[in-house]
């Protein structure tokens, strides 16, 4: 088995240490992206900020003296692939906890399965609100921390006409929905609101009603190639940025360096972090991440979550002493702040991340400026008050 | 209403009849002759969308689109001749076996596209002399969208011209009526199928240059556009050239017009009623095909 003379020592030792302290036997945690099709863009980057957070980790001694192995499987783009793998993670490999996820409908289809294996899912990117589940450890933002953020924003800088325009699914219907009460709310006018199909290139009819209604911003809830023929046809009908500036909630940095940041500079988008955050923190981090991965690579938002997803992870483990999922998320829900690229971040008793929004404006080099951010953390809240009345998410 | 917003529409409409004419054209030719519904049409928008932001890498400046189009329709169509002589030929006796190997095709390339373009899309950048537009009677007119409305009337006019007065074109008109007499009379119909079939997949090669001036091109670029260019073949009346002309109108401005009042997407489920009504009431399509080979 071991055919380096040099490690025999070191095996025997492992071998005779072993029956003395059970806990030098490695822990197994799964982590679930998408390494292939359409979603493999986004998600291998977050794969990798979370195996570097796990190799950090273990660099430094491992979780409760126990080193941390990754198992990682291939989610494919696929939501039945995410349900399938995510079973055999828990149930083959016995994984104490499993890293991933990222579209809406991928966590929707794993949702049963932590539930009825009674497992935890670290989940990382912002969404839609209106689900809360024990089951799962939601750090990206809930719309109260991003789109109604940027609404505030706009509405302080005296936008009053507001122009929805988003891909045609689950995503930007429930934050357009948001979007549409805290807009009457706040007594400003939406002018218009548009779904384009998901991947949808023809924004003709998108772009003439823009010019027909006049709005002051256009808040933009289009996902991953549609936004470049958006964006594009937009320019062709010579409405820069300057005129009728558009706010984004899914373009991040990654997305910004492929599309070609000419075409999107000057635009906006909120998230709870930016790579251009100013922070000791976050340099080390951008730093090390670079070194590793690459000068080129960009660091985003669900990177982000999912780096701190595995050190949170490991804070409530230590805290429970103990790797069973119920105890662990029971102790993350209750858990002091930590240090991260973010700054120090700690969970709400709904299992979510209280964080602060940022507004960021794009520069021609692709990263965002950061000219606003909330006042303080904002305590995660799923169900929108005025979209979604009465309900709240209470676990335990 | 707004009626800069309707006139704007109306252009739209004619600009979104040109996409819709260029990725058909060769659906129909290729259904018309040889009864093939080629399933891999929209890869070849895609590899011309590949290969004109290709050329702009070699060619950049302002006329690097020029030279893009021969290089997309001549790329877009090799790609036909190989999977007309590799695939199609061999399997032309059954039409289902077509339709799945050339699905097979289409996934194949799209795979390919992918491992070797990255999931995300690439871009091609307009020259500036195709930047900006006009504003005419209180339609805003993008240069772009023009552009791509001459380069389908050009398009369309030279298959006429080729049609009407080449000697290929009297060919394919003599295999499209009766397949086994043009035979007979000596005609090599394996090369006049070959020859549109390489036509057709050239002109989608066209169309992925006009395509790439719109949006990003991307592995399923081709899937947008492949829909609605089947509905536009079957109401056009299949393998018919002015049919698909008039087809090609008829939903691009339905499509554009239907636009003001509705979403995009819930246009694109207006337009497929809309389809499914016309063939009703008139199930030979726009012009009904004289074509013997549809007899059968």
């Amino acid at each position: 088995m071991i055919s380096s003379p040099k490690r025999l020592p070191l095996a025997v030792a492992a071998l005779l240490g072993a029956t003395a302290a059970q806990g030098a036997e490695p822990v197994k945690v799964g982590v679930l992206q998408s390494l292939s099709g359409t979603m493999a863009i986004s998600e291998v980057t977050v794969k990798n900020a979370e195996i570097m957070a796990i190799d950090e980790i273990n660099a430094k001694g491992g979780v409760m003296g126990r080193r941390i192995v990754a198992i990682v499987e291939d989610g494919a783009s696929d939501p039945a692939t995410f349900a399938q793998k995510a079973g055999k993670l828990i149930q083959q490999q016995q994984v104490a906890t499993v890293f991933g996820g990222w579209t809406s409908a991928s966590r929707k289809a794993m949702l049963p399965v932590f539930q009825r294996t009674n497992n935890l899912l670290w989940y990382p990117v912002q969404f839609e609100g209106n689900e809360c589940s024990p089951n799962i450890i939601y750090t990206g933002a809930q719309p109260n921390q991003q789109i109604v953020p940027a609404l505030n924003w706009a509405a302080q800088k005296g936008r009053k006409r507001y122009f929805l325009v988003g891909s045609d699914y689950v995503f930007p219907r429930t934050a357009n929905l948001i979007l549409k009460k805290q807009i009457a709310a706040r007594k400003l006018a939406v002018v218009g609101e548009e779904y384009v199909p998901l991947g949808g290139t023809d924004f003709s009819a998108v772009v003439a009603k823009i010019r027909a209604a006049k709005p002051d911003i256009i808040f933009s809830t289009l996902n991953g190639d549609s936004n470049v023929s958006f964006f594009k046809q937009m320019a062709a009908a010579g409405l820069s940025s300057a005129q009728i500036p558009v706010m984004s909630f899914s373009i991040a940095e990654q997305e910004a360096q492929a599309m070609g940041p000419q075409l999107v500079k000057g635009s906006y988008a909120t998230w709870n972090y930016f790579q251009s955050m100013p922070t000791p923190a976050n340099r080390a981090f951008v730093a090390a991440y670079k070194k590793r991965f690459g000068a080129g690579a960009a660091i985003t938002d669900p990177m982000v979550h999912g780096y701190v997803n595995v050190y949170l992870w490991k804070a409530a483990v230590e805290k429970a002493r103990s790797f069973d999922p119920t105890a662990v998320r029971k102790a993350a829900a209750a858990m002091p702040a930590i240090p991260s690229p973010m700054g120090p971040v700690r969970l709400a008793g709904n299992q979510s991340l209280h964080q602060r929004a940022y507004v960021g404006q794009l520069d021609p080099a692709g990263q965002f400026r950061i000219i606003s951010r909330s006042d303080q953390e904002i305590a995660p809240n799923p169900y929108d008050r005025l979209a979604f009345p009465g309900k709240t998410c209470t676990l335990n | 209403m707004d009626s800069a917003l309707v006139l704007t529409q109306i252009f739209n409409g004619f600009s979104l009849a040109s996409l819709y004419l260029l990725a058909a054209l060769g659906l129909a030719l290729s259904f018309g002759l040889m009864r093939v519904i080629n399933m891999a049409h929209g890869e070849m928008l895609m590899l011309g969308g590949y290969l004109a932001y290709l050329t702009l890498l070699a060619v950049p400046g302002p006329m690097g689109i020029l030279v893009a189009m021969p290089v997309a329709f001549a790329g877009a169509a090799c790609m036909g001749g190989v999977i007309q002589i590799g695939l199609v030929r061999h399997l032309s006796a059954r039409p289902l076996d077509t339709l799945l190997a050339t699905w097979g095709v289409s996934l194949i390339l799209q795979q390919a596209a992918r491992s070797l373009f990255g999931a995300i899309g690439v871009d091609v950048t307009a020259p500036a002399w195709l930047d900006g537009g006009f504003t005419l009677a209180g339609a805003n007119v993008p240069s772009s969208r023009l552009f791509i409305l001459a380069v389908a009337a050009a398009v369309l006019a030279a298959l006429a011209l080729v049609l009407a007065r080449t000697r290929i074109g009297l060919l394919v008109r003599a295999v499209n009526q009766d397949r086994m007499m043009a035979a007979a009379t000596g005609i090599d119909v394996r090369r006049v199928d070959l020859a549109m079939f390489c036509l057709g997949t050239g002109i989608a090669g066209l169309a992925g240059v006009v395509l790439a001036l719109l949006g990003p091109v991307t592995p399923n670029v081709g899937q947008s556009y492949i829909v609605p260019a089947f509905l536009v073949v079957v109401m056009g009346g299949l393998g018919s050239i002015v049919g698909t002309t008039v087809a090609a109108l008829l939903l691009g401005l339905f499509s554009a017009l239907a636009q003001i009042f509705v979403d995009v997407s819930v246009a694109q489920v207006l337009l497929l009623a809309f389809v499914i009504l016309f063939i009703q009431v008139r199930p030979q399509g726009v012009i009904a095909s004289r074509s013997r080979a549809l007899d059968a």
